[in-house]
């Protein structure tokens, strides 16, 4: 790619009235050094067939900040220069383009100075980053793959309202993954069956239950019935345990008012977690967040709605993306995937999203996904659930693959268990517990787990029968959102 | 009795396998002190659920690094409290964790009477839980 600069010199010649290439405004500085405190956003474009793809990305940092179609004079009243965001780099993807089955696609960096930016605000910042550039004539299809949100911009988030850290202090639960449920059928039970439902899999060995994305309050369980028989359950299965449990409380509605409202109800009866739908948007969820950590409550954010555009590898957004803005936005939990599960999911694209809601600084590693150095200044960790088809013959791939920090849950696995709820539970907390202890002795456990499943399965009857249940049971479908770069064994990039 | 699966305290992160032999916990040890986590034991006879504080068996055992030295400290405990609940805590001192990193229990009473769920019934339908451990309805000392 060429590193012409081909920016005019401010003055009468560049302000004539009239049509300019985004290259020629500004928009296009490949001797650019970004500046520490620059956001930096990296895009997959496809541009339209014979434009050059320089020019795409200057016209995608120019309509991202403060370009429009054609010259304005309005630009001198400004420190133009300064608010222009900067294309720097433009390189083709690898293995796309010609002799390759894909058509050419290239990944344009960016880099904003932090002024476009009102703090503490991801509404605004979206607005600016994906708020009008997807829809360019110019480009066939635009990804947002990666962005660096930089110390100062970081500091004006409140973040995840308890963190993972604070969370196990409240929850007395250490060195091991999370264990929950989701509640079936997600839909039609009453009242009085679904806390049914989530006492006996709490008493089982579950930590959590969850409620689904769309339960909120239909006319077969208003949400205040819910909550009451859940609550109880919550309780009494404390009580018959000496654990902590908790129950995710779906307080999403269609209104601000109206999730204060269920959220009040859910402190006063004292649960220790509440859950909002990433369909809430931005704002609601920020501001969920702040009653959060205003209130001692825990938040659970379902992804529902991601994948319509976090899926398809040529448009929409990269789901590190809406990690990194719900750790920002201040959410505690967030589903990222399990890799072995139902759900989309790379091995590597995962870890690279678990990477960016634990980490405290993230190195760039191209095989995950991660193209830029991300330092947390100090942000809560985020935890990642780990939902959606997955069961306890599972359990070494989970614990090799996802570690420690994550919740594990699951759904079917606990409550399709052909003896009953209980037992369900307890066959997913043996089987983890067992896991733990082997790799924590030093063993292989990524070879050795079924038999160290198998040795526990002597002893424990509802895991021998969880094993026989389900031990043909995988999901092993192609991935769509896999690396551009494979790691290689001498390991530099 | 307690009525949940085990019929014990679930705390931690091993209860619900079969009580852990002496090589096993040294296993576990070694695995917390090749993180350079410190060991610390702790005990006590009101397992509530939100009880955070257990007695300290002596500070975290920052300097001692021979897992031996710390098996015979824990079945010291063992000796001086065999009817309690005694619990190996290891602590992270690194930056963005600094705090438990494990916690699994290695003692307890042979008899566990476990938890009352105490409801006061208020305003409407609303109910505020307690959970009320039994042994404490004897005296500290006196409870197992």
């Amino acid at each position: 790619m060429s590193k012409v600069n081909e920016t005019m010199k401010e003055g009468k010649e560049r302000y004539k009235a009239g049509v300019l290439p985004y290259k020629k405004m500004g928009y296009w500085q490949p001797d650019y050094v970004p500046k520490d405190t620059d956001l930096l956003a990296m895009f997959r474009l496809t541009p339209q067939a014979g434009l050059d793809p320089e020019e795409i990305a200057a016209a995608v940092a120019g309509e991202s900040s403060t370009a429009t179609w054609t010259v304005v004079w309005t630009d001198r009243l400004t420190a133009c220069e300064l608010y222009r965001a900067k294309a720097y780099k433009c390189e083709l993807v690898p293995n796309t383009g010609e002799g390759t089955k894909t058509e050419a696609q290239y990944f344009a960096y960016i880099a904003y100075d932090l002024d476009l930016f009102e703090g503490g605000s991801i509404a605004n910042l979206t607005a600016s980053i994906i708020g009008n550039v997807f829809g360019m004539k110019a480009v066939k299809a635009l990804r947002l793959e990666d962005m660096r949100i930089p110390v100062a911009y970081l500091k004006t988030f409140q973040g995840p309202a308890t963190g993972v850290i604070v969370e196990r202090e409240r929850l007395d639960k250490f060195g091991r993954p999370l264990l929950g449920a989701t509640t079936k059928p997600k839909l039609g039970l009453s009242g009085r069956n679904y806390g049914r439902v989530v006492y006996e899999a709490l008493k089982g060995g579950l930590d959590f239950v969850k409620d689904d994305e769309n339960i909120n309050s239909q006319p077969f369980m208003h949400w205040r019935d819910r909550f009451l028989y859940c609550m109880d359950a919550v309780n009494k299965a404390s009580a018959a345990t000496g654990e902590v449990k908790g129950h995710y409380l779906n307080v999403t509605a269609g209104t601000m008012e109206e999730m204060y409202k269920r959220a009040e109800f859910a402190k006063q009866l004292g649960s220790i977690i509440i859950m909002i739908d990433l369909v809430i948007g931005y704002t609601a969820i920020q501001s969920m967040a702040i009653w959060c950590r205003q209130n001692d409550m825990i938040l659970h954010l379902h992804r529902a709605g991601n994948s319509t555009y976090s899926r398809q590898k040529n448009h929409g957004m990269n789901f590190r993306v809406i990690c990194k803005w719900m750790r920002m936005a201040g959410v505690d939990h967030i589903h990222a995937g399990t890799v072995v599960g139902k759900l989309e999911g790379d091995p590597m694209m995962i870890r690279g999203f678990y990477d960016t809601l634990l980490d405290t600084h993230t190195k760039p590693q191209l095989e995950k996904g991660l193209f830029f150095e991300q330092d947390w200044a100090s942000l809560n960790k985020c935890l990642p659930v780990a939902s959606g088809g997955i069961h306890a013959g599972q359990m070494h791939q989970l614990l090799t693959y996802l570690g420690d920090d994550v919740i594990l849950q699951f759904g079917g696995g606990t409550i399709g268990h052909p003896q009953g709820i209980q037992a369900g539970a307890v066959a997913n907390r043996v089987a983890l517990e067992a896991m733990v202890l082997a790799r924590n002795e030093g063993r292989d456990i990524w070879n050795e787990g079924p038999q160290i499943l198998l040795a526990a399965a002597k002893w424990c009857g509802p895991l021998r029968a969880a094993i026989d249940t389900w031990k043909d049971i995988s999901f092993n479908y192609e991935s769509t959102d896999t690396a551009d770069f494979v790691p290689v064994a001498t390991g530099s990039h | 009795m307690m009525t949940n699966p085990n019929g014990i305290v679930t705390q931690g992160q091993f209860s619900f396998l079969p009580p852990l032999t002496d090589v096993q916990i040294t296993a576990q040890l070694k695995y917390a002190l090749k993180h350079d986590w410190a060991i610390g034991i702790e005990y006590t006879d009101d397992p509530h659920p939100r009880n955070t504080y257990w007695e300290m068996f002596g500070n975290p055992m920052f300097d001692l690094k021979d897992p031996a030295g710390i098996l015979l400290e824990i079945n010291n405990c063992r000796k001086t409290f065999p009817n309690h609940y005694i619990r190996v805590v290891a602590s992270s001192a690194v930056r963005g964790v600094e705090s438990v990193t494990m916690s699994y229990i290695v003692n307890r009473p042979k008899k566990e009477p476990g938890f009352g769920l105490v409801r006061q019934e208020v305003e409407g339908r609303n109910i505020r839980y307690t959970i009320h451990s039994y042994a404490t309805d004897k005296p500290e000392g006196e409870r197992y």
